[in-house]
């Protein structure tokens, strides 16, 4: 209803939204890009990675989680807010292991498109080289350990929408993997090709077999345009 | 007037190929018929082009190719961190080890034992090559700036002739390299 409607600033701009929507729902309907990781559209936020928070009223918060209420100031395209951001995925370049040039995701990657939107040229923190095993049970799916940034996206399509729990979080801090619910890896599993957890990794960690390079490289989601762009181009043209 | 102060005529460009595939250097020779226009804008030191192989004066630009996976490279990038005025890593071996990093999950024992004594190719019983003029390997493949300090990085692999022309254009300028966003890309 519209009557329920409230507006509430980002960054000067004043938005419209309905009272249930998360801060970074109302800002992506209204056309204002707030960098985000872990977030998916189709799937409940869980603010994991901490790359969208905002300042919001004076404090940080991950706009993916917090509720848009009445009146909110929210600082979001700051310089400041862009340096945190940026390191963030600089920590999990150098986590993890991501060498873009030989990577199946390279150029539809959100981790490598969010370094280029964030400016950042080169990941200078110590890498940490993990050497995380491949798990190739499955005959449709890689499973990449090393690429994975841990952003619960598969865990929560799998337990939600496939009904199928097959990944979960094992160990905490930096010892934390992405672990899979049978002793003989994901060929164990119900797991299919056309479960949305198989769709949704932000990177190349799981990987759908033998399609990976349909798109070839230079005509790829983050080729061409910034992540983000296909939010922002939502927003009308400021009237002059 | 002292040797120090002998100004040269342009800025100069020393590069280096230290452990990569020579082809941040072939695509630096991919600008096509803007390499007329690069011997005006510099005059090239220490470089595999020129086979130049020593400093003998102060360089104003300093290009690294490559990780460091031997004690040779190693002395050869703080030789151009010595020299260079401006260090710049160009491209994914020298921005994180690249391909050859490929080994940095694996011991190095582990690798030389795979490739020269189980190497599906080998022929009778194999041998570690253990010479005293090969390099020492290193335990990792290291990037140029956990070794050296470096001012500036020029990702790809390779970066494209626009892009290492584009930074180096703003190089010998004084500006910071920004590449747009077109020709900034880790792969």
């Amino acid at each position: 209803m519209v009557a329920e409607s409230f507006s509430f600033t980002i960054d000067g701009i004043v938005v419209q939204a309905r009272p249930g929507q998360s801060v970074l729902q109302a800002c992506d309907e209204a056309g204002i890009y707030i960098p985000r990781l872990c977030h998916h559209p189709d799937l409940a936020p869980s603010g994991a990675c901490r790359v969208c928070t905002c300042r919001i009223n004076g404090r940080n918060s991950a706009a993916c989680v917090t509720p848009a209420a009445p009146g909110m100031v929210i600082e979001n395209d700051t310089p400041l807010l862009t340096a945190d951001r940026r390191a963030v995925i600089e920590m999990l370049f150098v986590e993890g292991n991501h060498p873009c040039p030989y990577c199946v995701a390279s150029g539809d990657c959100e981790l490598q498109a969010l370094g280029y939107r964030l400016g950042m040229v080169a990941p200078v923190q110590p890498y940490q080289w993990p050497g995380r095993p491949i798990d190739a049970t499955h005959p449709d799916i890689a499973l990449d350990h090393d690429r994975c940034i841990l952003c619960a996206r598969c865990i929560e399509a799998s337990r939600m929408q496939d009904g199928k729990s097959v990944f979960g979080f094992a160990g905490r801090g930096i010892a934390m993997r992405l672990n899979v619910d049978a002793a003989g890896g994901l060929g164990d599993t119900q797991m299919a090709a056309i479960d949305k957890a198989a769709s949704v990794c932000p990177v190349a960690c799981i990987v759908i077999k033998r399609g990976s390079y349909r798109i070839p490289n230079g005509e790829r989601r983050f080729d061409k345009a910034p992540i983000g762009s296909d939010i922002e181009a939502r927003r009308a043209r400021p009237t002059p | 007037m002292s040797a120090t102060l002998v100004k040269h005529a342009k800025p100069t460009l020393a590069t280096c190929a230290l452990t990569g595939c020579f082809g941040c250097h072939m695509s630096l020779l991919d600008i096509d018929e803007r390499i007329l226009e690069l011997v005006d804008l510099v005059d090239l030191d220490v470089s595999p082009f020129d086979d130049k192989k020593a400093f003998d004066r102060p360089v104003d630009v300093g290009f690294i190719e490559g990780g460091c996976s031997n004690e040779y490279n190693v002395r050869e990038l703080r030789e151009f961190r010595k020299h260079c005025r401006i260090l710049v890593s160009v491209g994914a071996c020298a921005i994180n080890g690249g391909v050859p990093a490929m080994r940095n999950t694996i011991s190095l024992r582990d690798c030389l034992d795979a490739v020269y004594l189980h190497g599906v190719s080998l022929q009778g019983d194999g041998v570690i090559p253990n010479d005293e003029d090969l390099p020492l390997l290193l335990d990792r493949v290291y990037p140029s700036h956990e070794v050296v300090k470096i001012d500036y990085f020029l990702p790809g692999c390779p970066p494209s002739g626009d892009a290492l022309w584009e930074g180096l254009k703003a190089l010998l300028i004084g500006n910071k390299p920004d590449l747009p966003y077109l020709l900034c890309k880790y792969e």
